[in-house]
């Protein structure tokens, strides 16, 4: 049966996809690396402290860092062995951050505290206490510690929980292949984020190029009638939080507001896999599925990773690198981060491994900006990038604040639309970064 | 390995450029140019060339001048040629063109700055001041074929309250009628407009409030009452079709709101209205698109959109 996608958001942009080379390749386990190196700052929120020593022996899943307060999630060991040295290592997105090196044994010697259990012996303290100490936190990307996700104040009234299987970057397909082959999991991960927030109704929303993930998850969301399976329109940024929610739900996040004003939850897909396992296996976040290709990678592949093996093993895993490399970036085209070097481990918020040759990644000169107003068709919160872009390299950050850059959501539809190749996001952002330091001054001041 | 490019996102683009677009408005105008061929002979291709020469020449000599980087590949010159030479009646000498480039790209693009800087559209400009200065070459007109005989454009006849003479509807249509070079054949002008809005160089918002607002108030204000006017002949005369879609859609000298393109069509509509009905003279599309233009600033200012989320919050 063809099954017509829901309404779509305005403006956003149909960038290649890029997702044949991986998106038919079932997820393979990388067997773990000698030497993992795992930072101590993984999310958004306070860094965790080492509670091992250098020289100690540890096992497993055991914990390693503990999170200070209440916005940050532990971390655990993904092999077993001895810690080599905990000092400042290369970072994927903070560029150096403290990590605990550790030496794998290669025995894989699990940490006997971790027991399974179910979702209806627990309750839903008991359940958000579970995912806290797993360390899981958001694995779109912006790796929001989960368990804090799921307490919303007690004024904000939750009443839909959404699943995001959009994955509209291109080039990834590790949620789609999770979505594919562990949808079972997926939807007890849902329902255990349901019964947290007591919700009755939950959604997962897909894009209409992954049919077999689609199939999949209808198949195992069959019994639970207030799980539904929704069809999206392939467009970036069809995954963007409050595009989803508005395309769902017809609600519209407040600007500066959350999904919880409007009230709803949105979690991955992928965090979802890893709450089911958290819960039934006692298993803590140290394992993700990533997505290695590009054109400059002998065999693309979706791998499930131990988090802290560093790029340069999964490289050399998936046959090695070929072409002249020119970009490898953390996460997907449109958000990632590029790297400086091949050192930096995959971290729980790794999506996707990219290796670009000039191939992929073309130096345009940059023109004059013609006025076209591509970038004002796409933008989906409605901004004007182009003035955003003039304020902002004129300094005049004032306007920037004025015409809502902190709205901004960073999707970069407008720098990948722009024929005369100008940095728009770039620009953006750093307006974005000045704006928010002057409000803080500003506030200070008072 | 080599050194690893550390930019920031996103890390692809678009195969969209300026010199694509500026091609692709080049194409679109084409077909209007064969019409001009056609209807009025080698001397049409004489004009076009001689405009589109002396524009390139003159970027780059102010690109020189200026000690700016040559940017004679982003096309935006020629298109500027061509729609010089389509404003201009097919009898003019060769003299003229080459004057029209000139102020176009010497006075009106390059010295406020080049590109996208322009605060009017330069073929209109152009065509302005050669109005001004040349009033009677620039409206000498000419029937369609060998002949070269004089006649009068469907709008003068218009104005002067003729009863009679009038070309057909469809004459007007294909193009056989007097006028300038590259406004006459309103069939040709749309094939482009088409193949623009296919490529999403253009969107409908200017042309379809332009062409619609005029329609509608020369039907309303017709010269024997209320609702007498012929809305539908006056879209296929004067430059009407070569202003909505490829001149008042400008980018540079068009508002980039979606509700300020409305207004800059709609405003379009209003001025050249006014003038064709009661001003002195036949066609007001060169004014109405030149006033629109210098308002355009404005029109951004007052009409950027709410923002996603915004209206909500304030309800």
């Amino acid at each position: 049966m063809v099954e017509f996608a829901v309404s779509t958001f305005t403006g956003g942009i149909h960038p290649p996809y890029c997702k044949e080379s991986t998106e038919k390749m079932p997820i393979e386990r990388l067997d773990p690396p000698g030497i993992v190196s795992i930072p101590l700052q993984q999310h958004i929120g306070t860094p965790c402290e080492a509670v091992v020593d250098v020289g100690d022996k540890i096992k497993k899943g055991q914990k390693i860092g503990e999170a200070k307060g209440f916005v940050g999630a532990p971390i655990h060991s993904s092999v077993s062995g001895v810690v080599k040295s905990i000092d400042k290592k290369p970072h994927p997105t903070l560029g150096e951050c403290m990590a605990i090196t550790i030496e794998n044994d290669g025995l894989g010697e699990l940490d006997s505290s971790l027991q399974g259990s179910s979702l209806d012996s627990l309750s839903s303290h008991e359940l958000i206490e579970r995912i806290r100490e797993a360390g899981i936190v958001g694995m779109g990307g912006a790796a929001f510690p989960t368990h804090v996700k799921l307490s919303p104040p007690s004024d904000k009234r939750i009443d839909t929980v959404i699943l995001n299987g959009a994955e509209c970057e291109p080039y990834l397909t590790a949620d789609h292949r999770l979505m594919v082959e562990y949808s079972e999991d997926i939807i007890y991960g849902l329902r255990a984020i349901m019964k947290i927030l007591d919700v009755k109704k939950a959604y997962v929303g897909i894009e209409d190029n992954k049919p077999d993930a689609i199939e999949a998850m209808k198949k195992a969301s069959k019994s639970y009638r207030n799980i539904e399976i929704k069809v999206l329109r392939t467009k970036y940024p069809q995954g963007a939080e409050k595009q989803l929610i508005e395309v769902l739900t017809k609600r519209q996040v407040p600007s500066a507001g959350l999904p919880m004003d409007v009230g709803v939850v949105v979690n991955n897909v992928a965090t979802a896999a890893a709450i089911s396992w958290a819960i039934r296996d006692g298993m803590p976040l140290i394992e993700r599925v990533v997505t290695v290709t590009g054109s400059g990678i002998n065999g693309p592949k979706n791998l499930l990773i131990p988090i802290g093996t560093p790029f340069s093993y999964i490289v050399d895993r998936c046959g090695g690198a070929k072409g002249d490399i020119v970009k490898v970036i953390n996460g997907g085209p449109m958000m990632g981060l590029a790297q400086y070097t091949l050192d930096v481990p995959v971290i729980k918020g790794t999506s996707g491994i990219l290796l670009f040759t000039s191939e992929d990644v073309k130096i345009h000169k940059e023109g004059p900006c013609i006025r076209c107003a591509k970038c004002v068709e796409v933008c989906p919160i409605n901004l004007m990038p182009l003035m955003l872009n003039a304020y902002s390299k004129n300094h005049a950050y004032e306007d920037c604040g004025r015409l809502h850059v902190l709205d901004c959501i960073e999707c970069g539809s407008c720098s990948y639309i722009c024929p005369a190749k100008k940095p728009l996001m770039q620009n953006i952002r750093i307006a974005k970064r000045e704006v928010i330091n002057m409000r803080k001054q500003h506030a200070k001041a008072k | 390995m080599n050194q690893l490019i550390v930019s920031s996102s996103p890390h692809i683009n678009s195969d969209e450029t300026i010199a694509k677009i500026m091609r692709d408005v080049v194409i679109a105008l084409i077909p209007a140019g064969i019409a001009a061929i056609y209807f009025f002979g080698s001397r049409a291709l004489l004009i076009i060339v001689v405009s589109v020469i002396s524009a390139v020449l003159t970027e780059w000599f102010m690109q020189k001048l200026y000690k700016k980087p040559i940017t004679l590949d982003d096309w935006s010159a020629v298109v500027t040629g061509i729609l010089i030479a389509y404003n201009m009646p097919p009898t003019v000498p060769l003299w003229l063109p080459i004057v029209g480039s000139v102020i176009a790209i010497a006075i009106i693009k390059q010295s406020f700055g080049g590109l996208g800087q322009n605060f009017m559209n330069p073929a209109l400009g152009a065509r302005a001041i050669l109005l001004a200065c040349w009033p009677v070459r620039m409206t000498t007109w000419v029937a369609p074929g060998p002949d070269a005989i004089s006649t009068a454009t469907p709008l003068e006849l218009l104005n002067g309250n003729m009863q009679e003479g009038f070309p057909t509807i469809w004459d007007a249509f294909i193009g056989n009628i007097g006028g300038c070079i590259g406004e006459t054949s309103a069939f040709a002008l749309i094939l482009g407009a088409i193949y623009l809005l296919y490529r999403d160089v253009i969107n409908w918002r200017i042309p379809v409030s332009y062409l619609g607002t005029v329609a509608l108030f020369t039907w309303i204000f017709g010269k024997d009452g209320f609702f007498t006017g012929n809305g539908i002949y006056n879209l296929f005369i004067g430059g009407l079709m070569l202003g909505a879609f490829y001149m008042a859609t400008d980018y540079a000298t068009s508002p980039v709101t979606p509700k300020g393109q409305l207004i800059m069509g709609f405003g379009c509509g209003i001025i050249t209205s006014i003038i064709r009905l009661y001003g002195g003279y036949p066609d007001g599309v060169t004014y109405a698109i030149l006033i629109m233009n210098i308002v355009t600033p404005l029109i951004d200012r007052y009409t950027i959109p709410s923002i996603y989320g915004e209206v909500e919050r304030n309800v």
